[in-house]
């Protein structure tokens, strides 16, 4: 198991890798010149070429790479073009809201759409499992930002429900905390919810043929006995593997569902580094998250041994 | 008199056939139609009641929704109607596009790296990296090296989804290639190229095609977002995305100018999907089952 975990640690090295260089890659073929940015509209050439030399400028390629990639295992980001502050103090100032949001999304999507997918087998034919199906698909077509300004009209600027944007630290309340994220939580958990709800079903049906839950259903057991204590339990592999590859899709929404909620996430702070093209900000984000994606699917490879006891490494 | 039972029968029959289809694939029927109709409706678009979806006029500016305009105006008089009209055309242009370019790419690097050992080492490690990022967020960051341009969007998007192809396509001929009739072919000396051609090839494209089709799902998804977010579709352009963009700051006020491109879009989307779905249904029977 825990050669196994290791063995997976060091997979991951090369992945990261290929990420590292397409992300320098970024910046090295980037339009503009981040020296002539830094020196201002009254600088000459000779200011220009100073400033190249000192930021290593005209180092070749690897060299450069070399000297970033150290920075960046080194906690090092690179400096903002525009706010000239470091990358790394601009994600953690914005990191609280995005974590917020996405775990927060994260609970609801899965309390939701595992017993909702296990309920559509279960039911498999009947009218409870066609309307799930049907949200489902819903839930893959609606995209994410289209839904959440349906939901304002609804409840924020119609109903006067809850606040229209905006986000409020759980230190300044519990309540306006859960407030201001519900919207965006529905928003932005809708797709991944769907994909959850459709593999549970899928991965449920295939369970409830087997012999042994006739078996079950024979000696007299309770139908949430069955359901839960022989079927869920032997699905499980397959949702937790759809949990950890659906992330990609909170990853992409967080992005839009934080300029529609005026969320001060790392989402924000993505649009505004596109709008400015400033590119150190956009190669920490995408560093980040692809980190935590990979880093998240680890563990959900490693859960599997927990879930199913069949699986040894 | 002995011609009339054919002359009746002949319109059963056929009658017989489209209700069967109707009522074994309701979904995919609704999705193809509803697909249909946006494509008609992009290509008229000049010929439904349209006007210049460009042409600006200050004094008409945020008008609600009423019978001269019937989505309303936006910031700048223009008419929604005829922009969210026009829109479709990007919309499907770009879902077609990536749709096409990713499968021929992907089934390219697929066939490659199901076949050659180098090739498939260096190649799908450059893939899992790729796949790594998520797709929107990559996007994004191509878009933000290049010029705002429709061809842009479509070639951020198909670098996006290339790794997913290229996996799957991968995948197929790995188990294809163990498989007798390969084998077969291989040892009565049937060639390389002619073995990829008639006998890996079509095996792929069942698989493909469904995967084509989600694709271009989420590729208009993809293209609302990265315009919605202003690293799209040059804001000139009438795009979904676009339009709901400008829509933004009078959200509040004047809803309909997201909520109409934001229905035809969901409905577009959904229609692919409905369409993906059925195929999927029909070309595996095995997954049909299941999902």
């Amino acid at each position: 198991m825990f050669a196994y975990i290791i063995r997976r640690l060091v997979a991951t090295i090369p992945v990261m890798g290929v990420v590292a260089i397409f992300v320098f890659s970024l910046l090295y073929i980037a339009p503009g010149d981040p020296a002539a940015v830094i020196a201002g509209d009254l600088a000459t050439s000779d200011d220009i070429a100073r400033i190249h030399a000192q930021l290593g400028l005209d180092e070749p390629f690897l060299l450069r790479f070399g000297h970033w990639l150290w920075g960046v295992l080194h906690g090092d980001l690179g400096t903002s073009i525009f706010t000239n502050l470091p990358v790394t103090q601009l994600i953690a100032q914005r990191l609280e809201p995005t974590i917020a949001l996405t775990l927060t999304t994260l609970v609801v999507t899965i309390t939701f759409a595992i017993p909702l997918g296990v309920i559509a087998a279960w039911k498999v034919g009947t009218w409870i499992d066609r309307l799930v199906m049907l949200v489902a698909v819903l839930g893959f077509s609606v995209p994410s930002f289209v839904l959440a300004y349906v939901l304002i009209l609804v409840f924020s600027v119609e109903l006067d429900l809850l606040p229209v944007q905006g986000y409020v630290s759980i230190r300044d309340g519990f309540v306006p905390f859960i407030q201001h994220l519900i919207l965006p939580s529905i928003a932005l958990g809708l797709i991944y919810g769907a994909l959850i709800a459709r593999i549970t079903r899928a991965s449920m049906l295939d369970v409830l043929s087997q012999d042994y839950i006739r078996t079950a259903q024979a000696k007299g057991l309770a139908s949430s006995d069955v359901l839960i204590g022989h079927a869920l339990k032997n699905a499980a592999v397959p949702i937790a593997t759809v949990i950890g590859i659906g992330l990609a899709l909170l990853i992409s929404g967080v992005i839009v569902t934080e300029t529609v909620f005026a969320i001060p996430g790392i989402g924000r702070l993505t649009v505004d580094a596109i709008l400015r093209r400033d590119y150190p900000i956009i190669q920490g984000v995408i560093l980040l998250f692809s980190a935590a994606y990979v880093l998240v699917n680890l563990a959900v490879d490693i859960s599997y041994t927990l879930l199913d006891p069949r699986v040894r490494y | 008199m002995a011609v009339a039972p054919i002359d009746i029968a002949a319109p059963i029959a056929q009658r017989h056939w489209l209700r069967e289809a109707v009522r074994r694939h309701p979904t995919v029927i609704a999705g193809s139609l509803l697909l249909l109709l946006m494509g008609a409706m992009a290509l008229l678009a000049p010929y439904l009641g349209t006007v210049d979806p460009l042409s600006v006029a200050p004094i008409k500016r945020l008008r609600f929704p009423s019978e001269a305009y019937w989505f309303g105006t936006d910031a700048y008089g223009r008419d929604v109607y005829s922009r969210t009209l026009y829109g479709a055309r990007v919309s499907l242009a770009v879902g077609l596009g990536v749709a096409l370019l990713s499968t021929v790419i992907g089934l390219a690097i697929g066939l490659v790296t199901g076949f050659s050992r180098i090739a498939d080492a260096i190649i799908m490690r450059f893939m899992d990296g790729l796949m790594s990022i998520p797709p929107v967020l990559l996007a994004i960051a191509l878009m933000a090296l290049t010029k705002a341009s429709l061809g842009n969007v479509v070639l951020a998007i198909t670098i996006s989804e290339v790794p997913r192809v290229a996996r799957l396509v991968r995948g197929v001929v790995l188990s294809l290639r163990e498989q007798p009739f390969v084998e077969a072919a291989m040892a009565a000396g049937t060639g390389f190229f002619r073995t990829l051609w008639r006998h890996i090839l079509p095996n792929t494209i069942a698989p493909v095609l469904v995967q084509a089709t989600y694709i271009c799902a989420s590729a208009m998804i993809t293209e609302a977002v990265l315009s919605f977010i202003g690293a799209g579709t040059p804001p000139q352009i009438p795009s979904w995305g676009n339009i709901m963009a400008e829509g933004r700051s009078y959200f509040q006020i004047k809803p309909y100018i997201i909520i109409f491109p934001g229905i035809f879009l969901s409905l577009t989307v959904l229609a692919v999907n409905l369409v993906g779905d059925g195929l999927r249904d029909a070309l595996d029977p095995r997954l049909a089952r299941r999902m």
